[in-house]
């Protein structure tokens, strides 16, 4: 019933002779959340940097809202987009990552207002009002004018997702946003989480996290080896895996 | 599972507060030794300058704030000024340039580097002072009117530092983690807003202390204009010299105002420093 927010297909990626990605095919619709599980080096990661072109796939191809991303198609070529293209793609998906990466020298502010105002021209007197208002949704509005390096690690996480969500993106993708994190700060970021997907934002998490796994996610992939082994609900993923790689990982994690 | 205590020590009697006991520090003899040794050579090394009368004392306050030499020191330090713009202008271009994905462009770049830091500033200054002999004409003018020496120094100088500016601004670049590049390529940002807005910002961190070490180091440098008749600080000082003989106390009087310059520009790199670590977590 709901429409496709992105269609990745046969996406193949390698790093030199190593083959990270053996032909991906994912299917997320709107307004659905996505979690990826797999062990390390298994390519989720990779699939998820290829989604905002990040990474240039080798072949294959990945939409997100109907448009390819990275490419033009003309007959049966595609044509890689130049840069200032492939940006204007980007602002319509928001990128978590491991290790936050807020700028150190701007303010908490100024790390969120920074990309509307810069890259979607809004003027900056509207971007600040619409910061407030994000940096009041992740519960940090009173650290407005702190440098990153104040903040703990979870803050300074949750200011990350505000910052990719001042560009009101389609998709927001989630590179193990709670990896870096201290066991106890890792609920804060969750929990907002929880709350961009109670809201109806569609979202790909990568993440070891079993528990938010089976909570949130409407679809769990697990992916082994740069291919993805199954997907499904997580009631079948992870309470009823078919692949015996899924369940011994589980088993593992679990 | 009993536990036994282990006994007190016998110099607590048991029921009393035990007091601590005094720690005292060792005795430094030998350091103390060293420094009295020290601050006396010190002393003598001091008096046998101020008790020296070649050295003329006098006459070196006689001509420290002359008009000369005061116009010598603004040549000084103007020339300073607009080489470390200049040449840092020129050097972040080559820095960008170097690390572009044009093959030509990083070519071209290195090659620059390679030349100028090739060759002694001082042969360079004077390949410059005669450079009429090679192109005697630019853009129709005659190229000993085009370059004075006042022309031919800020050129020179300034391609010479260019090439040690773009080592310090590339190094400045490389310095920052590329994470910070990935998080603004993924919110959209241009190619040059990242570079102006995220990357030299944090990159002026390890930029700094060696730009200050250069801007001292160009200050002192700018002294070896003086053999193509630039009237700089000590040029200036030399013209008063080979008039009145008084080779040592007009030397010294370059020599304090050296001293004098590079002391406050030390200063101000210290605040230049405190302004670029905001945000970091040693700031403050």
């Amino acid at each position: 019933m709901s429409t496709a927010m992105v269609e990745v297909r046969s996406v193949h990626k390698s790093f030199g002779s190593l083959e990270v990605l053996r032909g991906v095919d994912l299917d997320v619709r709107a307004g659905e959340v996505t979690v990826v599980l797999g062990p390390s080096g298994s390519g989720k990661s990779t699939l998820l940097r290829t989604i905002n072109h990040l990474e240039k796939v080798d072949s294959g191809w990945i939409t997100v809202d109907g448009t390819l991303v990275g490419y033009r198609r003309s007959g049966d070529k595609l044509y890689e987009l130049r840069e200032r293209e492939v940006l204007k793609q980007r602002t319509q998906i928001g990128f978590v990552f491991q290790n936050f990466n807020l700028f150190p020298h701007l303010t908490v502010l100024d790390n969120v207002v920074e990309a509307p105002v810069a890259a979607l021209k809004r003027p900056r007197k509207a971007a600040v009002a619409a910061a407030e208002k994000l940096l009041a949704r992740v519960g940090l509005s009173d650290k407005a004018d702190a440098y990153p390096k104040q903040l703990s690690g979870g803050q300074q996480q949750r200011v990350a997702i505000a910052r990719a969500l001042a560009l009101e993106p389609k998709l927001l993708l989630f590179d193990e946003p709670t990896s870096a994190l201290d066991p106890e700060l890792v609920g804060e970021v969750l929990d907002v989480i929880k709350d961009l997907a109670a809201s109806g934002t569609t979202m790909i998490v990568v993440t070891h996290e079993i528990g938010f796994a089976r909570e949130v996610a409407d679809t769990v992939v697990f992916m082994d080896e740069g291919a993805i082994v199954e997907q499904g609900p997580p009631a079948e993923v992870l309470d009823a895996p078919r692949h015996e790689r899924t369940r011994a990982f589980l088993s593992k994690v679990l | 599972m009993s536990l036994t205590l282990p006994e007190r020590p016998p110099t607590a009697p048991a029921g009393d507060v035990p007091e601590a006991p005094r720690i005292v520090p060792a005795r430094r003899t030998g350091q103390r030794i060293t420094a009295v040794v020290v601050l006396v050579l010190l002393g003598l090394a001091i008096n046998s300058v101020v008790r020296n009368d070649a050295f003329q004392w006098g006459v070196v306050a006689d001509y420290f704030a002359t008009t000369a030499v005061l116009r010598g020191l603004w040549l000084t330090v103007w020339l300073t000024a607009v080489v470390m713009a200049l040449g840092f202008a020129l050097g972040t271009l080559l820095a960008v340039l170097r690390l572009s994905t044009n093959p030509v462009l990083r070519a071209v770049s290195w090659g620059y580097v390679w030349l100028f830091r090739s060759t002694p500033i001082l042969v360079q200054l004077l390949f410059w002072f005669n450079i009429g002999a090679l192109y005697p004409h630019i853009l129709g003018v005659r190229t000993v009117d085009l370059m004075g020496p006042v022309t031919v120094a800020v050129v020179g100088l300034t391609l010479h530092e260019a090439a040690y500016a773009a080592e310090v601004v590339r190094g400045g670049i490389l310095s920052v983690p590329r994470g910070q590049l990935e998080a603004a390529q993924s919110l959209g940002l241009s190619r040059l807003r990242r570079l102006r807005r995220i990357v030299l910002p944090q990159a002026m961190r390890s930029i700094v202390p060696p730009a200050g070490n250069m801007l001292i180091g160009t200050l002192k440098g700018t002294s070896i204009v003086s053999i193509i008749a630039v009237n700089d600080l000590l040029y200036s000082t030399q013209l008063i010299y080979h008039r009145t003989y008084q080779v040592v106390p007009l030397l010294l009087v370059a020599t304090l105002w050296y001293v004098v310059v590079t002391s406050l520009l030390s200063v101000v790199q210290y605040y230049v420093e405190r302004h670029y670590a905001r945000g970091s977590a040693d700031a403050r």
